[in-house]
């Protein structure tokens, strides 16, 4: 990971140093994480059963288990293994950076599913039966009509994971990473000042902040038909329910 | 007593085939019947309304004939070709080919009671998408033709707008267009005006009537009977799953043989006089 301030002068810029780990790895879970949830929701909404037990056993199992506990099978028990440490994963699976990587990405592909999932049922069956009846295949139907609905349905409470799983990076700083939280507590034991963990929120609190405006500005953009006609401005009645 | 439903087909055409031809066709929802038997054809009649209380079946059939219901028997022909399907292991139906079913489905455009338009695009989107993305029609050629049937429904200076800023009755006229711009062989119309505030009916009416005046192929599941009555080549009266009269729309409505449909049109009556 690239060093931003090789030879920082302030505590700040110490603490910066650990940003790109906190970026990249909430920046890479999500984004890996959101095309498999989407191919998991599909899985648990398929008409085969079998299928959707599998998705949801997934679900249940990186749901209702701690990710710090989740991170800590994933580095320390994986290589346990023989065959895990013969197989092509290995120059990865050793390395914590990918194993910070892998979990962050599992779990959120379990929660994010369950947001895409709740999205795809939202999408009125009315418009799915329209599309059926121009001609339109599953495959046009679902990119043109389904997904662009249950995507923008599932803005909201995907901004909430957002924001968690920006939070949950902090984790990886128990496997040796040296994210933003490990430096400040290596600091904070250094100088017995509180001061490193309290930038270290500082730092959390801004990449929140803009995670959740630049949601806020996705969500605008993808609702035209929920502004008003001319003024371009949010009908009053609809900020309420989209606040819920 | 009445007609029985499985006798529809007259003398067929001479050289072309109907545009719609449905035989024989069985629906039924779990223990329940919905459809006995009931075949249709566009042969003789270019717009065919279809009427009888509710839960008769005439939504049901409709839905069959465009497969958004799949049949557990009977045959449906679109131009002559027959829509193929299989026996699945426990005996119902399934379509054999389901690009063979979209392919049929473009050319069967279809008016829902809900209006059923695509909330995320504008008017004109909603117009475009299908041609575009279903029959590859160029985009630009796309938007012009959807400009001028707007234009003709009387919802173009509407064409920005979202699917939720306009009335029902704009609604329905945009569904209308929209399914008119895959120049259909066959209109279905389901409960076009159902769902709308009585002061809105009659501006959707007013488009139908004009499709039908132009020749159009289109059959109309309807409880406005004097719209049926006046804008119908053919009349059928459907009453638990079965056909129980069928005829020109002076014949079902002036002298019904039937004495079910002497009923139902005598509770109608002071509904239909309403318009």
């Amino acid at each position: 990971m690239t060093t931003l301030f090789d030879h920082p002068d302030n505590t700040w810029e110490l603490i910066a140093n650990g940003l790109p780990w906190t970026l990249s790895l909430a920046g890479g879970s999500l984004a890996l994480g959101f095309f498999l949830a989407i191919g998991l929701a599909l899985v648990r909404l398929s008409p085969f059963r079998p299928l959707q037990w599998v998705a949801y056993a997934y679900v249940y199992l990186f749901r209702s288990t701690p990710l710090l506990v989740q991170i800590f099978l994933i580095y320390y028990g994986l290589g346990q293994f023989e065959a895990v440490q013969k197989s092509f994963m290995w120059p990865f699976l050793r390395e914590a950076h990918w194993c910070a990587v892998l979990a962050l990405t599992l779990n959120t592909t379990a929660y994010t599913s369950e947001i895409i999932r709740g999205g795809l049922l939202a999408v009125p069956w009315g418009q799915v039966e329209a599309a059926k009846a121009c001609g339109m295949g599953m495959g046009l139907r679902f990119r043109r009509v389904v997904f662009p609905q249950a995507i923008r349905q599932a803005l909201p409470a995907y901004g909430n994971e957002i924001v968690l799983m920006v939070k949950s990076t902090s984790l990886v700083s128990t496997i040796t990473i040296l994210d933003m939280t490990l430096i400040a507590r290596k600091e904070t034991s250094a100088t017995f000042s509180i001061e490193p963990l309290f930038i270290a929120a500082v730092f959390y609190l801004v990449i929140n902040f803009l995670a959740t405006r630049a949601v806020m500005w996705l969500e605008y953009r993808m609702s035209p038909d929920l502004r008003e006609a001319r003024t371009g401005k949010t009908l009053p009645d609809q900020d309420v329910v989209r606040a819920h | 007593m009445a007609i029985a439903g499985a006798q529809t087909t007259e003398a067929p055409s001479a050289s072309s085939p109907p545009m719609l031809e449905v035989t024989d066709l069985h629906k039924r929802f779990g223990d329940l019947e919905v459809l006995k038997g009931v075949s249709l054809s566009t042969a003789n009649s270019n717009v065919i309304s279809m009427i009888g209380a509710s839960g008769s079946g005439k939504s049901t059939f409709l839905r069959c004939i465009n497969l958004l219901e799949t049949p557990n028997a009977g045959e449906v022909r679109v131009d002559g070709e027959l829509i193929k399907m299989v026996t699945t292991r426990d005996g119902s139906l399934k379509p054999a080919d389901i690009s063979q079913v979209d392919r049929i489905r473009s050319r069967l455009a279809m008016v829902f009671q809900s209006f059923n338009l695509w909330t995320h695009m504008t008017v004109l989107e909603n117009v475009i998408e299908a041609p575009v993305h279903v029959l590859g029609v160029p985009k630009r050629e796309a938007i012009e033709k959807a400009e001028a049937l707007l234009d003709k429904v009387g919802i173009v200076d509407k064409r920005d707008q979202y699917p939720a800023h306009l009335s029902g009755g704009q609604q329905q006229r945009c569904a209308i267009a929209r399914a008119l711009a895959m120049e259909p062989s066959v209109m279905l119309f389901d409960e076009p005006t159902s769902a709308l505030d009585p002061e809105l009916v009659g501006e959707v009416l007013r488009v139908m009537r004009r499709l039908a005046e132009e020749g159009r192929t289109m059959v109309i599941v309807t409880h406005e009977m004097r719209f049926a009555r006046e804008v119908s080549d053919e009349v059928v009266f459907l009453h638990e799953g079965r056909i129980e009269e069928q005829g020109p729309p002076a014949q079902v409505f002036g002298n019904p043989v039937s004495d079910r449909c002497r009923q139902f049109l005598a509770t109608t009556e002071g509904a239909a006089a309403g318009h």
